[in-house]
């Protein structure tokens, strides 16, 4: 619907500026719609499962639609401009995520995750809303980028103080909270890799060795380059001691795509892949925990076939096929045979069986989509740190869902992660809103300098574009 | 940097895609593959998700459905299980189904794709239908007789319907509750495995699965297949028999319980169940002929179904003539069960021809249409009408004045024949007590019930082990259970 307006670009001289439609109607018309959907989400669980509109229906309705209309409200007072598709997205996300742990919840009655993640999703939006309110442009955040950069260390070295977890040191528990650390250092990080990539954008680009005296394999000088790779190593080697394999493979990701996108160099992706090769392959064949994972991604029924039952990768292509096309419908599947991990790694193969395929890939799409909107922000923003910035915070969004969603599908091999917004687990939830705000807050910059043409490079609409828009 | 932001959000389109496709892969494509593993509990959950149908004796179900509530959510359960036992099987969450519970589980369970007026549709959306029901062709007042005939004591009966081969009794004694077998809890662990100690075996199904030596009723095959062979002409005709009989090529002899066999006609042979005449006649007609005779009965059929399998009924081919002569009398390597032997009687009371037993009258849907009957079943000429009817003759005589005096009915046409089979090593087991009949009631205008009763009763005293004795009155209270109550249209 902004397609006109962001994606073509005017190649003659400056016309004066229209203003940009903001589209905050629509943002709150698709609101509205989100929170529907996911009341009729929670209605349905409850008539399948016991005939009956759960009782919490309006409660559950109300709460959530406070939520997203006070969000809205922020996103109307201090980023009129911003895309309007991402707080949509956000609260439908969240929602279908409340349903779900609702319906799992149903089977484990002993061990109720829907109210606390109620309070997290609370605590996201608000965060959400700071965020929003208080963060006028995100240029200031460059300022704080060695802040982050060591926050983010500190809170990933902190688990390690801490028993680990089903073989996983990646939480800490304060006064009967569980805390996921890594999961906030995610955002930190993104921040940092960000701020400095956008400062030494030339001399990674331009500047080093030659390498066997050929101009296209040219190193930058370890001055640069240092820095940022040592931070890199220290929080993958930390993960990997954490056995987070999941968080390691995101950074590294996140990593090499910035670096790729800052330098311009295709050679980044080549070491990037090949690292990362090497690494699997170490790390595959040393680690036991991590080697077991690969084993059961290449033979998910090696277990069966001993006669030791379905192991939980099993169970969760079980549930996949048994959703086919269409689902089970919500409620009617048979998560429960998934086990221990059901609401929080494997919450998708709930989604595969109730909603089946085509749930599935409406979930997927519409993840697809808040990526390709942080990026359009990317695109349209002309500072390299909000670029750079929009750029990771996608790419972390992506990566996750595809490092989680081909996981529990069988097409990599299993890593312990949250589905963004979906997953029981409350660092998650309010790390994802903060992305979100973010990213609010950098397509608000980026749409709002729309209409602001600066110099030879505008992008602003022409008035031919403001006539096709409205004519369409 | 636009250009290389472009090429990394074609990257994440990649992902994206591949997602996609993963995921259409696995729910479309490997989907029914992993609904069909072993280890996918869904299969069995989706089974008990619903109740199963029913199985029908006389028009009232013998089975039923328990909600539990639970994750398996129906249980199975029995009316009369022990009674029925041999006729249902069991349909356990732990163990699986055997017997009828097991050979129309389709139906029952809902899976059967003849079940649904839209076959090709619910082919797609993978539903299920309710469970059918099975419609047996027992009568309830033959099964109440044989039952109560064998309580207390090890055996078996096999009652069918001579011009159709309905099978209306098939009880098996000792017997057990299929309901502790339904579910899966604690109990019902205990209940197999103590069922399954049992040295009494309680699930054997004696009347189908266990083939014991016929001993003496296996005489009315040898006899028919001497008058199909023209080894004997007359029944009143002396037979060239000695007493004892000398196995041929032995020096072994072969004695009778009973006087005056020497050169006994067959009508008297048959009566008084001659030994010798009967062995010697076996090896006169020869192992092809009485091979022959044995198979067109249903011996050497390992294929039989009522629909579930019955044990093969075996007379032995490759024999000497002193093996011929012990296996005419229904000893050596001759077993059957007690099925079998009820279609021998069957097929005398039919004119000599045997009709495949069959114990499904047709299966219905949930509200009473059906789905597939019984058909028409194949029949095969054991021996020629006028032989049927000589044995007939036979039959009626050892009723009225021989061993089977037990069996007689006031107002019906009896026909009978007793056993004793000897068993174990050097005959050291406990003799089986035989007994197989037919009857015709004196308005019918052919036999209604043909029956065979075994009875290995390890209890009793040796001496008073006999067919007549033991086996008969058993056999007799089925057939009058049959010849009183007249048949329900459709069952």
């Amino acid at each position: 619907m902004t397609k006109a307006g962001t994606t073509l670009v005017a190649a003659d001289a400056p016309a004066p500026a229209a203003p940009l439609p903001r589209r905050r109607g629509i943002e709150l018309a698709l609101i509205v719609v989100a929170v529907l959907l996911s009341v009729y989400g929670y209605c349905a669980v409850g008539l399948a499962r016991s005939g009956t509109v759960p009782p919490g229906a309006a409660g559950y309705g109300a709460g959530l639609g406070v939520l997203a209309l006070v969000a809205h409200l922020a996103v109307r007072l201090r980023a009129p401009c911003a895309d309007p598709l991402l707080l949509p997205i956000g609260v439908l996300l969240n929602g279908i995520g409340l349903v779900l742990i609702y319906r799992l919840d149903l089977e484990t009655p002993g061990d109720r995750a829907a109210p606390t993640q109620l309070v997290w999703s609370t605590l996201g939006v608000a965060l959400f809303i700071v965020v929003v309110l208080l963060l006028r442009d995100h240029r200031v955040l460059q300022r704080y980028s060695y802040v982050c950069v060591v926050a983010a260390l500190v809170l990933l070295t902190l688990p390690i103080f801490f028993p680990s977890v089903n073989g996983a040191r990646i939480w800490i528990r304060v006064a009967g909270f569980s805390i996921q650390p890594g999961e906030f250092a995610k955002v930190l990080l993104a921040v940092f890799f960000a701020a400095y990539l956008a400062a030494n954008r030339s001399a990674l680009a331009y500047t080093g060795r030659r390498v066997l005296g050929i101009d296209r394999l040219q190193l930058p000088t370890g001055r640069v380059l240092g820095p940022i790779v040592a931070i890199w190593l220290l929080s993958v080697g930390v993960l990997v001691l954490e056995r987070d394999l999941g968080t390691s493979l995101l950074f590294f990701g996140l990593f090499v795509v910035l670096l790729y996108v800052a330098t311009g160099r295709t050679g980044w992706i080549a070491v990037g892949l090949l690292l990362a090769a090497l690494g699997a392959v170490a790390v595959g064949e040393l680690e036991p925990h991590v080697h077991g994972r690969v084993e059961d991604w290449q033979h998910p029924f090696a277990s069966i076939e001993a006669g030791e039952g379905p192991n939980q990768l099993s169970q969760s292509l079980f549930a996949f096929a048994a959703g086919g096309l269409t689902g089970t419908g919500l409620g009617l599947g048979h998560s429960i045979l998934i086990g221990f991990a059901a609401k929080s790694d494997f919450i998708l193969a709930t989604a595969g069986e109730e909603l089946g395929l085509a749930g599935l890939s409406a979930l997927f799409i519409l993840y697809g989509l808040l990526v390709e909107r942080g990026y359009r922000a990317g695109l349209a923003l002309r500072d390299s740190f909000g670029r750079l910035l929009a750029v990771g915070l996608a790419s972390i969004v992506a990566l996750q869902v595809f490092v989680i969603a081909g996981g529990v599908t069988g097409l990599i091999p299993l890593t312990g992660m949250a589905m963004p917004f979906l997953a029981q687990g409350g660092s998650s939830v309010v790390t994802n809103w903060a992305i979100v705000a973010l990213l609010i807050r950098v397509s608000d910059r980026a749409r709002s300098r729309l209409g602001v043409p600066k110099g030879e490079e505008s992008a602003a609409p022409t008035p031919q574009d403001k006539h096709m828009e409205t004519a369409r | 940097m636009t250009r290389h932001i472009r090429h990394a959000a074609f990257f994440c389109a990649l992902l994206l895609v591949a997602l996609l496709v993963n995921a259409t892969r696995i729910q479309l494509f490997e989907a029914p593959s992993y609904d069909d593993n072993i280890a996918n509990r869904r299969t069995t959950i989706a089974r008990y998700g619903q109740p199963r149908g029913d199985i029908l004796v006389d028009g009232e179900p013998v089975t039923g459905s328990h909600d539990t509530g639970e994750h398996l959510r129906y249980e199975r359960t029995y009316t009369n299980g022990p009674m029925y036992a041999p006729v249902t099987g069991f349909a356990s969450q732990e163990y699986g189904t055997t017997l009828l519970e097991h050979a129309e589980d389709g139906v029952l369970a809902g899976t059967d794709p003849l079940l649904s007026p839209f076959a090709l549709w619910n082919g797609v959306a993978r539903d299920r239908y309710p469970g059918g029901d099975v419609v047996t062709t027992l009568r309830r007042a033959a099964q109440e007789a044989a039952y109560e005939g064998l309580a207390g004591r090890k055996g078996a009966v096999a009652a069918i319907e001579p011009s159709t081969g309905r099978v209306l009794a098939l009880v098996s004694a000792p017997s057990y509750d299929p309901s502790a077998l339904s579910g899966n809890g604690a109990s019902v662990t205990r209940s197999w495995s103590s069922l399954n100690r049992d040295a009494d075996k309680p699930i054997l199904n004696r009347a189908v699965r266990k083939t014991y030596p016929p001993g003496s009723t296996f005489k009315v095959v040898t006899a028919a297949a001497a008058l199909d062979a023209g080894v004997v002409e007359d029944l009143d005709d002396k037979t060239d028999s000695p007493d004892p009989y000398t196995l041929p090529g032995t020096r072994t002899s072969l004695t009778n319980e009973s006087e005056g066999c020497e050169n006994a006609p067959l009508r008297k042979a048959f009566e008084w169940s001659c030994n010798t005449v009967f062995a010697r006649l076996g090896v006169q007609v020869g192992v092809d002929r009485m091979a022959a005779t044995a198979g067109a009965f249903g011996f050497n059929d390992a294929d039989l179904r009522i629909p579930f399998s019955v044990a093969e009924s075996t007379f032995d081919t490759k024999v000497d003539k002193a093996q011929l002569a012990l296996s005419s009398i229904g000893q050596y390597n001759t077993r059957a069960t007690p099925l079998q032997m009820a279609m021998v009687a069957a097929a005398v009371a039919n004119g000599g021809q045997v009709r495949s037993p069959y114990l499904v009258e047709r299966t219905t849907r949930e509200g009473g249409a059906t789905v597939a009957t019984a058909g028409s079943r194949p029949s095969r000429q054991a021996m020629r009408p006028s032989t049927a009817r000589l044995m007939k003759e036979m039959m009626v005589d050892v009723v009225r004045e021989g061993t089977g005096t037990n069996a007689w009915i006031p107002g019906a046409t009896v026909g009978g024949k007793t056993g004793t089979a000897q068993h174990g090593l050097g005959n050291s087991g406990t003799p089986y007590a035989w007994f197989v009949s037919w009857a015709k009631g004196d308005r019918d205008l052919e036999p209604k019930v043909a029956v065979a009763v075994v009875v290995e009763d390890a209890a009793a005293d040796r001496g008073e082990i006999s067919g007549g004795g033991d086996a008969a009155p058993i056999a007799r209270a089925v057939m009058e259970a049959v010849l009183k109550s007249p048949a329900r249209k459709g069952g």
